[in-house]
């Protein structure tokens, strides 16, 4: 049995190398197919009619004008009269017609009676949300009562609070469904093509064997597609009833208010160090929602082990489309609920807040070095101190600049994966498993990890993911995909090699130990002029090909395995701010992350840059506009529900973390991580130039203009 | 109900009105019929379109369209309020151009119509004969980019890549336009489309890097807005 580690640190002709995405030639063409673009033999249309009220009761629904319309192929009820409906744009009925057209027509024509009933869409409030209030049970560490009192103590108090976000993925929710006989296949836009085929059967009543699920390229995810959802078994319903394939896209504005958002969260926060900045005491009440179930607790103090803590959430039912993981759930929140006092703390002692962070960095757990060697580099990167100033810039004219700095964590072990390598005869090699690219470059590590494990270039390596009847692999949530597939890949190409090793070595008179694969070669160690070419070695298979199969069981947790778990980064940001209109804009992001053994430096660095942008997008302008009187989303869309434009972004600093002791960790998933602290960072370097805390995301104009004008608490 | 597809065109001569003026005034927009726009010697055309609209409740029959797409001539029977977005994708398969926001906000289905940049999910595909149609299928020759292409995939300017066909003929006719652009026009200049993926640092050097290399090259190749550029 082969050893499963990586090769030796300096020794790869392609991991951790700065490669090409291999799909980038699709997408630049727009060749590459997303669900969206799919068009099937006599493909219908298909289209919700979605409750208009926030919290209503279907009384009754009359489809026969909708069904009367030349055109429309299927009508399907999919909530029927009686149920309580708990958001405003759930699915009720379901349409197909042979053009899209068509189909909004058929939809005009159903008519649907409702009873209204009393609903709440906003939470920023508590005192406002009444019964609907689910407090969790408080919990206490330390004795924060004797600690916040002791002498010599200085306390901050302060209110800060993120708004619900969504995902607002470029390629809305939606399917494709085609039947033949009592078989379906399904076309999802899913981080998960393998796990969503089981929900389909189950919601379908159909085995599990008749399912097949395909997609090869998604419009983005970001957490939000990992079910079949409702809208997907109506679909497949629709083409049921039809006979005929049906596309069931979500239209933008349904997409954001029904297909997943990212959960407020809301604090009265009060910290405590003493005089020389030991911090010693966190307590918080805090609160959010994620629509009618509630929503997460965040995890705070974030990543600070601070000694004595007392700390409530609650969460809050609201009558709103229902939160799904978005990216990091729950870190966002809790870093910028923890960092941003820490940052005011800092203010309150006359501390530089990198200074306060170093002075306490012991409270950060095992990772505690590595944060404070990161904070280094970072601060270096930033020329933080060279260009530190106390809260306030004093520099005369209305642009104010100020720095903020952030530090985040996450898991990111690779999930349990399978995968199997196949070489031909013909020398060509394939690698199959169900996994899903959803732009991270899941196609482009594992076409690197096949290729350096048999001594190829990558364009000697087929790769086929995104259909469920491969060897099976995870959903990509949880930052947990790349770890996982590296690994099942890696794994099923050293036992092909092996296989392939024990056939060619009596040509070369060795044993099958004494031989490796470099630069398309089959050669004997030590002596490079005994070799045989890739083509050569693999003729001798004959006619039977090489078929083995990689199982990575999820995680391990020594290092120098494949993959393990728990990375980490440090940021920092420099903004301006016009103190006349209030407009904010980032000048410059530095970002430090460690995730262990690096396989594509380019992909790799596009997540940081990419989750950067997306931070600026949730710290500046991303907010869901809830109307309580109508219990609606007011933006909807794309025009008022604002993300970053390519003039939105600054300079952005990406430093990947490689020392060799992190490379001997494995491979360790980055999507997620880096979208973790720049709230924090911004908002701190906000407060930094104006001299005072603007408490709540996004920092609009307007909120930066009301928190001058009340003046700050430093 | 009435057969949209098989109806036949004879009928519409008994209401004694082109099809074409019919379309093009329903085209304008739905207010059209309400707020007298269509004045002087179209009025009793548009009094017929008015009787017209009341018994079709479910709107203009489907017209011969004509579209130039790619310097390919395309003839489709579409009914009028049909985008130009969706004639491309969802008539002539052409679906490198996505709908994202489909109001005119992100820019994922630009395409270049006489040589502008336009968002074609605001714009209906019967204003769009005559016109000359440029995709982001016609940019690549086969399995050879497009030097602005090359850029973007050297430049990792795409992650889901959603957006990035958009983002591809948005910048095409940028440069087009601009040959030679500073960072910041760059930078303004391409502020008509949205990625969610956050890849605009790559695509803005992407850019910059495709003008220079058109530069340094000067062969005409790629520039000036010919349908196959
Ligand atoms: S889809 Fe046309 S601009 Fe967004
Ligand atoms: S690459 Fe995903 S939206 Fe731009």
């Amino acid at each position: 049995m082969p050893e499963y580690r990586w090769p030796e640190i300096g020794t790869t002709s392609l991991i951790g190398k700065r490669i090409n995405r291999v799909d980038g030639p699709e997408k630049v063409t727009g060749r590459a197919k997303y669900t969206y673009d799919l068009k099937r033999p006599g493909m219908l249309y298909g289209k919700m009619l979605r409750c208009p009220h926030a919290h209503a009761r279907i009384l009754s629904i009359d489809t026969s004008e909708a069904e009367k319309l030349s055109g429309v192929a299927a009508v399907h009820i999919v909530q029927e009269p009686g149920t309580e409906i708990q958001w405003a744009g759930d699915d009720v009925v379901a349409v197909a017609a042979v053009t899209e057209q068509i189909t909004e027509d058929a939809i005009r024509r159903i008519k649907v009676e409702y009873e209204k009933l009393p609903h709440l869409v906003r939470e920023e409030d508590l005192a406002k949300a009444g019964d609907r209030v689910k407090p969790f049970t408080e919990q206490v560490t330390g004795d924060p009562d004797q600690a916040f009192q002791a002498a010599d103590t200085v306390v901050v108090e302060g209110e800060y609070g993120l708004p619900v976000v969504t995902h607002c993925c470029l390629e809305v929710h939606g399917q494709v469904a085609e039947w033949e006989g009592d078989r379906v296949t399904i076309y999802p836009s899913i981080q998960g093509v393998e796990r969503v085929a089981g929900q389909y059967a189950q919601a379908l009543g159909v085995p599990a064997s008749n399912v097949r699920t395909l997609m090869q390229y998604v419009g983005g995810g970001f957490g939000s597609k990992v079910a079949a959802d409702r809208w997907g078994t109506a679909c497949a319903q629709l083409a049921k009833k039809a006979g005929k394939p049906v596309r069931l896209m979500l239209e933008r504005k349904e997409d954001q208010e029904v297909a997943g958002n990212r959960p407020s969260d809301f604090a009265r926060i009060k910290l405590a160090a003493t005089r020389d900045g030991t911090i010693t005491a966190w307590q918080s009440e805090s609160w959010g929602t994620g629509g009618p179930g509630g929503g997460g607790s965040p995890p705070i103090p974030y990543i600070w082990q601070i000694p004595n803590q007392r700390k409530i959430h609650s969460a809050i039912a609201t009558n709103c489309g229902p939160a799904r993981a978005w990216r990091a759930p729950n870190h966002p929140q809790a870093c910028y609920l923890t960092m941003c006092p820490i940052d005011d703390l800092a203010a309150k002692l006359n501390m530089d807040p990198l200074d306060l962070v170093v002075k306490n960095v012991s409270l950060l757990g095992p990772r505690a070095e590595l944060y404070r060697q990161e904070l280094a580099k970072a601060a270096e990167l930033m020329e933080w101190k060279k260009n530190w100033h106390p809260r306030g810039d004093r520099s005369p004219g209305p642009m104010k600049r100020g720095m903020g700095l952030s530090l985040h964590t996450w898991g990111g072990g690779g999930h349990s994966s399978e995968c199997q390598v196949s070489i031909h005869p013909d020398g060509s090699v394939e690698v199959s498993l169900c996994t899903q690219d959803i732009g991270t470059g899941t196609r482009t590590v594992l076409t690197i990890v096949t290729a350096e494990t048999l001594g190829l270039p990558v364009e000697a390596i087929r790769l086929n993911i995104g259909d469920n009847r491969l060897p099976p692999s995870g959903n990509s949530g949880g930052s947990t995909t790349v770890g996982g597939v590296s690994s099942s890949t890696r794994r099923a190409a050293l036992n092909a090699l092996e296989q392939l090793f024990l056939t060619v070595a009596p040509s070369l008179g060795v044993s099958p130990e004494q031989l490796e694969a470099v630069g398309g070669q089959i050669r004997v160690k030590g002596d490079p002029t005994k070799s045989l070419s890739w083509k050569q070695a693999t003729a001798k298979l004959g006619v039977a090909s090489i078929k083995e199969m990689g199982k990575q069981p999820g995680p391990q947790p020594n290092p120098g395995e494949l993959t393990s778990s728990g990375v980490g980064g440090v940021q920092m940001a420099d903004v301006s701010v016009d103190v006349e209109t209030g407009v904010v804009k980032v000048n410059k992001i530095v970002a430090v992350q460690d995730c262990g053994l690096i396989i594509d430096m380019k992909t790799a660095e596009s997540q940081v840059y990419g989750a950067l942008i997306m931070g600026i997008c949730y710290s500046l302008m991303e907010e869901r506009v809830m109307d309580q009187l109508t219990g609606r989303m007011l933006n909807a869309n794309m025009e008022f529900y604002k993300l970053a434009g390519l003039a939105d972004i600054g300079e952005l600093v990406v430093h990947m973390w490689t020392d060799p002791e992190q490379q001997r960790r494995g491979v360790i998933g980055l999507g997620e991580p880096p979208v973790i602290s720049p709230g924090a960072v911004i908002a701190n370097a906000v407060a930094s130039a104006i001299g005072v805390r603007v408490p709540y995301l996004p920092l609009t104009p307007p909120r930066v203009l009301a928190a001058l004008e009340k003046g700050g608490m430093v | 109900m009435r057969d949209q597809k098989n109806k036949p065109t004879s009928d519409k001569r008994k209401r004694g009105i082109s099809r074409r003026k019919f379309l093009k005034g329903v085209g304008l927009g739905s207010g059209v019929l309400s707020s007298g726009i269509l004045g002087g010697p179209l009025l009793p055309e548009a009094s017929a379109v008015a009787q017209a609209a009341e018994v079709e409740v479910a709107g203009p029959t489907p017209a011969p369209i004509e579209l130039t797409v790619n310097g390919q001539r395309k003839n489709l029977r579409l009914e009028p309020r049909v985008t130009l977005l969706e004639a491309l994708r969802d008539w002539l398969d052409m679906t490198g151009a996505k709908k994202v926001c489909d109001r005119a906000t992100c820019g994922a289905c630009t395409v270049i119509l006489d040589g502008q940049p336009v968002y074609s999910c605001s714009v209906l595909a019967i204003e769009s004969q005559g016109k000359n149609i440029q995709t982001v299928e016609s940019l690549a020759q086969g399995d050879s980019l497009h030097p602005l292409q090359a850029a973007f995939v050297e430049n990792d300017a795409q992650q889901c890549g959603f957006c990035t066909p958009g983002f591809v003929v948005a910048a095409k006719a940028f440069l087009d336009k601009y040959p030679n652009p500073t960072r910041e026009q760059a930078r303004l200049g391409l502020g008509g489309n949205l990625c969610r993926c956050g890849t605009y640092a790559g695509i803005w050097k992407a850019v910059l890097e495709a003008a220079t290399g058109r530069r340094d090259s000067q062969r005409g190749i790629g520039q000036g807005g010919g349908s196959n550029a």
